[in-house]
């Protein structure tokens, strides 16, 4: 069953769209990475997903209205924004005692059990907490939510490194699992991409890619080629070529990797560099457009 | 990858547990309104400890000053004369009156950053990410001005009333005056139940709209909600002042605040200067109805913007 489906998802601030048109849909089971550079939509395409924004279009998150009835999807659905919006004058302690009370799926033991592996202490305020304590506190209460679906908005931002892999970390190996689903924007790219089974690109209020990481990874590769073989990979038409210390990397969409083999060292690329390429692509078809 | 070896698999253990986690207990209306208000309670602590702060203040001042008093309770025991009732609850009244002052203003200072605060430190992301409605949340928030200021103010005068009349018993008691007269006179039960009463007319109903309207200020300013609470209302009485040289807005709002038209002004400083006459003309003043409409409407303004709004 699809988790999240939109259709037609606009929304208009001022003259500015910042979601145009968006149709989305979200298997259960998944860890979908929403990609896109700053301003093109991200978080308001989440904000529409959670019911903290009105839009035009449809939006479906578990069969519901997430406007009309955020309280009753806020049940099924767990939502961390970036890691510093736990109140700070709250008690670790009356932070666990309140989710409790509002919460029917909160876990209060599990919570603590997790946060026992942490420094965190049960009687601190979160604003004497550091950043990274700050971050496994909210983990903390968010992996003891018996939750459907949880929505991550650059929950890494800033993090330092080791922080942020520990979030991704635990995530993967104390949250996942096949009936869970994984919304996730981040534009710390590389660090989720062993991560995601999905990935979606946004640029401009528009999704403009949308694959499996199967897909991704069947139909991307990056050749580092030597360069008496620079004709031979050029004919094969690449979305990309760059050139990284002396040699020509190109990027390819849907070359077999037998032939590439040939010209030099084959890998997956990075979510970013294919992000680039596409987007960019994008760009230079509007711009070419506009000449014509 | 291992996540989608996982998948392959089938449910795995974490599957079987969420089974046994479905049969979940559901949480009524009435325990997520109680942790709403617990919630409120814990973020502002001056609430409670601002009025206890100044009965614990009062009963300082009551006890340095009670040598004083046995000083001149003796004198009064030498001539003779009998102890007026007036002078004895003249001092308790006065308490009454500071600590419901100092509680209005809590009350006031809440209301202004309750629903602007919470935008202002983005925690509203957080609240929002649980499942408590913007109905749920505002409500248990004009709880605390209309109900539980009320109580805790009702409650904080009763305890110092009951420890300054110990230390009254003690003074009369050693200034060799009669007990029984002091106690006649002090008529401690009248006094609550007339402050209950000005409590729940005055504070809890009769100023709900005013609640109503500073929290509506609160959440729709972007910054300085206090500005928003007080310009709109100042700017509608002094442009019907300059447009129709009348002031009806500007009385309605003295009304309002100093109570209902009707009321003798004496200027004196006791509480008979507000009430608000017995039940049945409180109940039956138009006034009181109409500021309940307005307050449902303030409160119905300040739902919806909660719900728009994200974070500052």
């Amino acid at each position: 069953m699809a988790l999240i489906e939109t259709r037609g998802m606009r929304k208009v601030f001022g003259r500015t769209v910042a979601l145009d048109g968006i149709d989305l849909t979200v298997q259960e089971g998944r860890i979908v990475g929403l990609i896109g550079p700053n301003g093109a939509g991200k978080t308001t395409a989440l904000n529409a997903i959670l019911g903290l924004t009105p839009h035009e279009g449809s939006v479906r998150v578990l069969g519901l209205d997430p406007w009309a009835q955020r309280d009753r999807l806020m049940r099924d659905v767990c939502f961390v924004a970036d890691v510093a919006i736990l109140p700070r004058w709250m008690r670790v302690s009356q932070l666990l005692e309140y989710v409790a009370g509002v919460h029917p799926r909160f876990d209060r033991a599990k919570a603590e059990s997790f946060l026992a592996r942490t420094d965190v202490n049960l009687n601190r305020k979160v604003r004497e907490l550091s950043k990274g304590m700050v971050t496994q506190l909210h983990l903390a209460v968010v992996m003891a939510i018996d939750a459907r679906l949880l929505v991550l908005d650059e929950p890494t931002l800033g993090l330092d490194i080791l922080y942020r892999k520990q979030f991704y970390d635990a995530l993967l190996n104390d949250y996942f699992d096949r009936s869970r689903t994984i919304l996730v924007t981040t534009h710390q790219v590389d660090e989720v991409q062993h991560v995601l089974t999905d990935v979606l690109f946004i640029h401009r209020g528009r999704i403009v890619f949308d694959h499996s990481m199967e897909e991704f990874e069947s139909r991307y590769a990056e050749a580092s080629v030597r360069p008496e073989q620079v004709g031979m990979a050029r004919a094969l038409r690449p979305m990309q070529e760059r050139e990284v210390l002396g040699r020509s990397v190109f990027l390819f969409d849907g070359v077999e990797r037998g032939k590439l083999a040939e010209l030099g060292e084959v890998r997956t690329p990075s979510i970013a560099d294919v992000f680039v390429a596409v987007v960019g692509g994008k760009a230079e078809q509007r711009a070419q457009g506009a000449t014509r | 990858m291992t996540t989608e070896a996982g998948m392959e698999s089938g449910p795995g253990p974490w599957s079987e547990a969420r089974i046994g986690a479905a049969a979940v207990q559901p949480i009524s209306w009435g325990q997520r309104y109680f942790w709403s208000v617990q919630r409120e309670l814990w973020e502002n602590r001056a609430i409670y400890v601002a009025p206890l702060a100044l009965a614990g203040g009062i009963v300082v001042a009551y006890l340095i000053g009670a040598r004083h008093r046995l000083h001149s309770l003796r004198a009064v025991a030498r001539a003779n004369i009998v102890i007026q009732s007036g002078d004895i609850a003249s001092s308790y009244g006065l308490v009454s009156l500071l600590i419901m002052g100092v509680t209005l203003l809590v009350a006031v200072f809440y209301c202004l950053s309750a629903l602007y605060g919470e935008r202002r430190d983005r925690s509203i992301l957080f609240w929002k990410s649980l499942p408590v409605s913007d109905w749920t949340a505002v409500l248990a928030k004009a709880s605390i001005p209309i109900l539980v200021v009320p109580l805790v103010t009702f409650a904080t005068t009763v305890a110092t009333h009951v420890v300054m009349a110990a230390i009254d018993t003690v003074t009369v008691k050693a200034g060799g005056l009669s007990l029984a007269q002091f106690w006649s006179n002090l008529s401690l039960f009248q006094m609550w139940g007339g402050l209950l009463y000005h409590l729940i007319t005055v504070h809890a109903f009769w100023y709900a709209p005013l609640f109503g309207w500073l929290l509506l200020s609160s959440a729709w300013a972007r910054r300085l909600p206090i500005l928003w609470a007080i310009l709109p209302p100042a700017a509608i009485a002094i442009v019907e002042k300059i447009a129709f040289n009348t002031s009806y807005f500007a009385d309605m709002l003295r009304d309002r605040l100093g109570g209902p038209v009707g009321t003798d002004s004496s200027g004196t400083l006791s509480m008979a200067g507000m009430s608000m006459g017995g039940p049945l003309e409180y109940l039956t003043n138009p006034g009181l109805w109409i500021g309940l409409a307005l307050t449902a409407v303030f409160l119905a303004g300040a739902v919806r913007l909660r719900k728009m709004r994200g974070a500052l």
